[in-house]
């Protein structure tokens, strides 16, 4: 007698989150058609944490394949959230502002190069203090030159989620794409309760986190794109898709009148709830969020 | 912060191939296993808990014990306890014995 019990579909998935920095960026390009530029072999880590007593990585957290996407010339840079929270340092800024420069000489000698940013991040790393906020500055202003060329998808797969200086980065891109894991947001649940008080904001409410910074919000309230499964061929998909895409006819950060609207229209007289947000903001629903 | 250096001399076997494995993240490390320059095998390690040489002395005589490999061997540390230290090893010999 044997019984066969059937496994949910679960149980087959490839997670994308498990996987680490490298082996996300990996996931997402044309088999064989990478190569990493700057890999841990090379050495190139930070020269600041040593000095405060604490490991550096062989890759300062930051990895770059180059290669294509769907056949078309593409650069990957990823985070590594296991490593000082994904933190951007001087070294890892450096790399990610480096290979989207490289992507814009590219894209104007006329092989148009999208980038694609695996954000797992808090942010600036403290350690590095005003490097880490310099480098920041360095990869949105690279960032704004190259998406005149070409799209920049941002991927947002969790745990980490993607907070702090690289939130505007995300902002800056012209797609996001985010897991139900993941978290968007600017101060983290954890620094709004230090600095304001947890009346203000109880970081322990995982439930009231997601439902303000979760990947289903920020896509309901139209400041994400799509909402996918933490699947490694579903995400692979969806990125394929936006490189096939190309360029949004406007990017969202460049729709100010639109924002500064919906902000003065919104009702301050009590607590805004996350649902009543998506509804008015909901960009699918609504004619004049369309790009 | 703690560097540790260990040398295996007896560890002569020729081999070709790098790898590369595990995040320096909390309790875990990354290993950089590479062809020798020289004779024998050599261990760099930087940790970010001191005191624990000789724990790290035990895990790569143990390892040592039984690979021949001449590799060169660093590793950055934030915290891998000695179980996963000899996992890390043994993925990284996985990956250049393949």
């Amino acid at each position: 007698m044997s019984t066969t019990i059937a496994a949910p579909a679960f149980v087959n998935r490839h997670s994308f989150i498990e996987l680490d920095a490298r082996a996300r960026a990996q996931s997402l390009m044309d088999p064989g058609s990478w190569r990493e530029l700057v890999g841990p072999f090379d050495r190139i880590e930070s020269p600041w944490l040593p000095l405060q007593g604490i490991a550096p990585q062989s890759d300062d957290g930051c990895v770059v394949l180059k290669g294509t996407i769907a056949a078309a010339p593409s650069v990957v840079i990823a985070l590594e959230g296991g490593f000082q929270a994904g933190s951007m340092g001087e070294v890892s800024g450096a790399k990610m502002t480096a290979a989207l420069d490289l992507a814009t000489q590219d894209s104007q000698k006329g092989k148009k190069t999208t980038a694609v940013l695996l954000l797992e991040t808090g942010g600036v790393r403290l350690q590095e203090a005003n490097l880490g906020l310099a480098a920041i500055a360095e990869v949105m202003a690279s960032m704004l030159v190259l998406r005149e060329h070409a799209p920049i998808i941002t991927v947002i797969a969790g745990t980490v989620g993607c907070f702090g200086g690289l939130a505007l980065a995300a902002g800056l891109s012209s797609y996001i794409v985010m897991t139900r894991e993941a978290r968007l947001g600017m101060n983290g649940p954890e620094v709004i309760e230090q600095e304001s008080g947890i009346e203000e904001f109880d970081a322990s409410d995982r439930g009231l986190i997601w439902a303000i910074n979760g990947g289903e919000q920020r896509v309901a309230m139209g400041v994400a794109d799509e909402l996918v499964l933490d699947d490694a061929q579903e995400i692979a998909a969806a990125v394929q898709s936006y490189v096939k895409a190309g360029l949004p006819q406007v990017h969202r950060s460049q729709q100010v009148e639109l924002y500064r609207r919906r902000i003065a229209a919104l009702d301050t007289s009590g607590q805004i709830d996350p649902l009543t947000l998506r509804q008015s903001w909901n960009n699918k629903s609504r004619e004049e969020g369309k790009r | 912060m703690e560097l540790l250096e260990f040398d295996y001399p007896s560890a002569v076997r020729h081999v070709t191939r790098k790898a590369h494995v595990g995040v320096v993240g909390s309790g875990d490390m990354e290993v950089l296993m590479e062809p020798a320059e020289k004779e024998g095998a050599h261990v760099s390690i930087r940790t970010s808990v001191n005191g624990f040489g000789a724990s790290w002395k035990a895990v790569l005589d143990r390892f040592f014990a039984r690979y021949d490999g001449a590799v060169r061997i660093h590793i950055n540390d934030a915290g891998a306890t000695p179980g996963s230290v000899m996992l890390r090893l043994e993925q990284a010999v996985e990956v250049i014995e393949r």
